[in-house]
């Protein structure tokens, strides 16, 4: 046990994720050798994430003023919607470039054993923006896992009615791997998913 | 430190640490087992979709002790797919639901970690392959698998003889605390009176005979799965998250 104030900021940074204690005592060391000013900016940073970082009203993103970055850009294309779970999965997205849509983030998949039904997700919000007839395709952009895909049936049960497109992302072998380890359901989706080979 | 090997069905998955997850099994014979898998959240994970719930898998695990479940969590070093259910099951809403309920049930009535379950354990691989299938609705699939795990747990209910004195049936009152149909000399304040045709449903689920359950109409359908999981709930003292989800 160190004396107060260090054990203090030791307890803090030991109640982040994946912080154990001798993590969290180093990088508690390490604030206390760093430069004042240094620390400042981090403890700013810390403040201001929280004072000013809030939800997009319209898609659910992380921003910073009513709407966020990708719902202001109006060279962005407003007739394809693409659905995530979470905000970390539209930066995903983003990083691969091939998408000039907007984005809708439901905050996490239905898993009825976990408590979560679809009533816990932006699911009304995101059925408000489809109402007005703008929309043209909606992409299903969740996990490729159990929770995900329910949660992909779900949305596609409830939309197509409404005459949209509705596309769910391909599965299938991962770039740079090798066949003989893929898992059976992996291959038998890119086998259900091949394409034709225009060359 | 020992290695071991057997098949189970996934119940349940939760996130560790950065990529890794703690995969909740059902086994052959070690009954209900937790265990990590380091890497399975990552693309190019060697599990790949494996480790899903609802797979019926061949696992190998890795202990540190001498037995499977006690010192730390094992690890699951290699698994082998014998039948991908869920693949069948994420495909439709309903069943979806049917089989999250059916899961967390399987894992309640397992409360002991390393205690062999065989019997609810045929009963849990027989259940996801007649969801998957798609052969009856989800919900008779599910009532039934509830009454059978209930049943080979100790609790089997009775829709026919009173529950008490074993007046030969059919009885007409119904009450969860005395076990199930009830005469009227026997029956207890808060009996019900259920219909004759959601009874006889649940015995026809209760003893597998499909003919009778599949030609049942869906409002005795409703009132016996409401029978079921008023009994349920009695006897596994806490309710299911999962089943107020399930789609009727």
């Amino acid at each position: 046990m160190y004396e107060g104030v260090v054990q203090d900021l030791i307890d803090e940074l030991g109640r982040l994720p994946g912080v154990g204690p001798k993590s969290a005592q180093r990088i508690a060391f390490h604030i206390l050798q760093a430069e004042p000013v240094d620390v400042r900016r981090l403890a700013q940073a810390l403040m201001e994430v929280k004072a000013k970082v809030r939800f997009c009203a319209t898609c659910g993103n992380v921003a910073q003023e009513e709407q966020c970055n990708i719902c202001r850009d109006t060279r962005r294309d407003p007739s394809v919607i693409c659905v995530v779970e979470e905000p970390k999965d539209v930066v995903a997205i983003e990083r691969t470039r091939e998408f000039r849509g907007r984005y809708h983030v439901l905050g996490g998949a239905i898993s009825p054993i976990d408590g979560v039904g679809p009533d816990d997700l932006r699911i009304r919000e995101l059925l408000a923006r489809l109402a007005d007839g703008s929309v043209t395709e909606l992409i299903l952009a969740t996990d490729p896992n159990l929770e995900g895909e329910a949660t992909a049936t779900y949305l596609a049960r409830m939309i197509k009615p409404m005459g949209l497109k509705v596309t769910r992302l391909a599965s299938g072998l991962p770039v740079g791997g090798d066949l003989e380890y893929a898992d059976e359901v992996t291959l038998g989706r890119a086998f259900e998913g091949r394409r034709l080979l225009d060359v | 430190m020992s290695l071991f090997r057997d098949d189970g069905i996934v119940l349940r998955t939760q996130k560790l640490g950065e990529a890794d997850r703690i995969i909740t099994l059902l086994t052959r014979g070690h009954g209900r087992v937790r265990a990590v898998a380091r890497g399975v959240r990552r693309t190019k994970s060697k599990f790949g979709a494996r480790l899903e719930p609802f797979s019926h898998v061949d696992v190998q695990f890795f202990s540190k002790g001498s037995e499977l479940v006690g010192r730390g969590l094992p690890l699951c070093t290699q698994s082998e797919t014998i039948a991908p259910y869920g693949g069948g099951i994420v495909t439709d809403y309903a069943r979806y639901t049917a089989g999250t309920a059916m899961l967390e049930t399987a894992e309640r009535f397992t409360d002991h970690e390393g205690e062999p379950a065989v019997q609810q354990y045929l009963l849990l691989v027989g259940a996801l392959r007649t969801l998957a299938r798609g052969e009856h609705a989800p919900t008779l699939v599910l009532d039934a698998f509830l009454l059978r795990s209930l049943a080979v747990n100790g609790y089997a209910p009775t829709f026919g003889d009173c529950a008490k004195c074993g007046m030969p049936g059919p009885n007409r009152f119904f009450s969860v605390g005395s076990g199930g149909s009830v005469c009227v000399d026997c029956r207890v304040p808060g009996s019900v009176v259920p219909s004759p045709q959601a009874l006889e449903l649940l015995g026809a689920l209760l003893t597998g005979d499909w003919g009778t359950a599949d030609a049942a109409e869906p409002r005795y359908v409703r009132e016996g799965s409401g029978l079921v999981s008023a009994y349920l709930h009695w006897h596994l003292e806490r309710g299911l998250r999962s089943l107020r989800y399930v789609e009727k």
